[in-house]
């Protein structure tokens, strides 16, 4: 899948972020380096305050490394950007529009005929399971759909970037699952990089080609799987053997690093 | 259809009670109870006055209140007397919110307008509007504006530090969306910002009407012929207490309608809100 010739899509290169209130400072990452490659789906785990979301932040130009760069195709980040679709994990939609009219929105600063436009709404709404409720709010809507439109919102206008900050965490546990499965049916038909944050090990294996484990506090890369498991993938594939593999390496390195910050934060206490 | 109801089900049904916290009661009890109160509040008055307990100078009785009232009606003074009044307030209240509305949305999205204004505008706003009468007749005369004026200030300070919250507590999340859509800054003010602090300014315009109104006997304390709150502190001159009484109520009751106008307008407004009141 990754081609480690060509240029990678995304280059987090020897990136810290600190945040500087004025009055006090606080390291959230101190260096990472990653490579996101071409229609690679990408998934980083690591414990609360690891920098996982920051990074994400940064990537999207919301937020500004302190030191390092971040290219896109080799071009630094400057702001926030139509080449990059973001997911958060709130659903944030415009609620005062309906579910065709959020999908619709993103598309404003395309330079699609209203023809196309039209048919990407139309495609993206079905793509995501949303056929029937075009019209409707998202006030009217569960948790699971309303995330479904934030996806289409995401990837209506044809970025070739996906970043999502555990955009399931607020679905409960079947509606995750179907959630799971329903963006890798899109990411497959609608090949695009996807860089996926969560808190979650199971979903972040299941869905990745590769898993990248943050050290937490501050932000460093612990460890990157690969994920080898066949696409592609339904939910059976959490219940064979490689799968548990991946799982208890990954959890071990979580497990590390969560006694690491309880040792530290008995250490501040006295 | 009902399905059959068993002994389990029976005994698994919550207790019922009007005092669970936070739990709701029958509609049709909640929307009495506020007409019950009341009630029950304007017979103990009834009783009190005919039983002579108290001399009709210090609490004239209901029937004299509304005969007052009567009066007024008839002789056209109540109509003539709330239309000024009415129209003071909604010149007063639009003027203080077509100030308030852009300050308070600037001060809700920058932090330089928030660190310029912020101060200053809650310090204004506990300042009694009644100590300023006398200045207010210095500047805008003993006309109209300087009841207007009265009625600005006693609305415009609370107004603008109440928008800037509305507009604050939009989620953060929802300007990122429009970041990352491309939108530019004017773009998001006016299309993402706005709309999504709309259903909390439109509530904020409910209440903050309501307190105009409860600023309107200090608007019409000095210098006007006209007005409900003049008829009020004309009353207090001849100690006319069922003058005082109906107006203070009367006043109330416009108070009440202003809030249900807005309360209701708003819902149809702002159907797609997902936020409950």
């Amino acid at each position: 899948m990754t081609n480690n010739t060509t240029m990678p899509r995304i280059k987090v290169d020897a990136v810290g972020k600190i945040f500087d209130s004025g009055t006090q400072a606080v390291q959230a990452i101190k260096h990472i380096d990653l490579d996101v490659h071409e229609n690679e789906f990408v998934s980083i785990v690591g414990t609360s305050g690891c920098g996982k979301s920051t990074l994400l932040n940064m990537i999207g130009g919301l937020d500004e490394p302190t030191s390092g760069d971040i290219l896109i195709d080799g071009v630094s980040v400057d702001g926030p950007g139509r080449n990059r679709g973001f997911v958060f994990q709130s659903y944030s939609l415009f609620e005062w529009m309906t579910v065709q009219g959020n999908i619709r929105f993103a598309l404003e600063k395309s330079n699609f005929s209203k023809a196309e436009k039209d048919e990407l709404v139309a495609h993206f709404v079905q793509a995501v399971g949303l056929s029937g409720f075009e019209n409707s709010y998202p006030k009217q809507l569960s948790g699971g759909m309303r995330q479904r439109v934030a996806i289409a919102r995401a990837l209506v206008y044809k970025p070739s970037i996906l970043l999502m900050d555990e955009p399931f965490g607020a679905l409960d546990a079947q509606t995750r699952g179907m959630m799971q499965e329903l963006l890798l049916k899109v990411w497959e038909d609608h090949k695009v990089t996807v860089l996926f944050v969560t808190h979650d090990v199971d979903e972040a294996i299941f869905l990745a080609d590769r898993v990248v484990v943050l050290c937490s506090s501050p932000g460093l890369v612990k460890r990157t799987i690969d994920i080898e498991l066949e696409r592609p993938r339904n939910f059976d594939i959490v219940t064979t053997a490689q799968f548990g593999e991946y799982k208890r390496d990954i959890m071990a390195d979580i497990r590390e690093e969560t006694l690491k910050v309880m040792a530290m934060e008995k250490h501040d206490e006295r | 259809m009902q399905p059959k109801t068993t002994k389990a089900q029976i005994r698994k049904k919550p207790k019922s009670g009007l005092f669970r916290l936070r739990e709701d009661i029958p509609s049709g009890l909640y929307s009495a109870l506020g007409f019950i109160i009341p009630a029950v509040l304007i017979f103990l008055w009834w009783l009190v006055t005919y039983l002579g307990l108290v001399k009709p100078l210090f609490l004239p009785s209901p029937v004299a209140v509304l005969a007052e009232g009567w009066r007024q009606v008839t002789e056209g003074i109540l109509f003539a007397d709330a239309s000024v009044s009415f129209y003071r307030i909604t010149i007063g209240w639009l003027a203080a919110t077509v100030v308030a509305v852009p300050i308070g949305i600037l001060m809700g999205n920058f932090r330089i307008i928030e660190g310029s204004l912020g101060p200053l505008i809650s310090t204004m706003r506990y300042m009694p509007v009644v100590a300023l009468i006398p200045l207010s007749i210095l500047w805008a005369g003993i006309g109209d504006a300087q009841k207007i004026l009265i009625l600005f200030l006693g609305t415009f300070f609370q107004q603008a530090l109440m928008i800037m919250d509305n507009v604050k507590n939009i989620d953060m999340n929802l300007i990122r969306a429009g970041q990352t859509l491309g939108f530019s800054n004017s773009e998001i003010l006016r299309r993402v910002i706005l709309p999504a602090a709309s259903p909390g300014i439109w509530d904020t315009f409910r209440i903050t009407i309501g307190w105009t109104w409860t600023y309107l006997v200090v608007a019409e304390l000095v210098a006007a012929s006209d007005g409900l709150g003049r008829r009020i502190m004309d009353a207090q001159r001849y100690l006319a207490t069922d003058t005082i009484l109906f107006g203070t109520l009367f006043i109330g009751v416009l108070g009440l309608l202003t809030d249900y106008a807005f309360n209701k307008s708003g819902l149809r407004f702002f159907r797609w809100n997902s936020d409950k009141r």
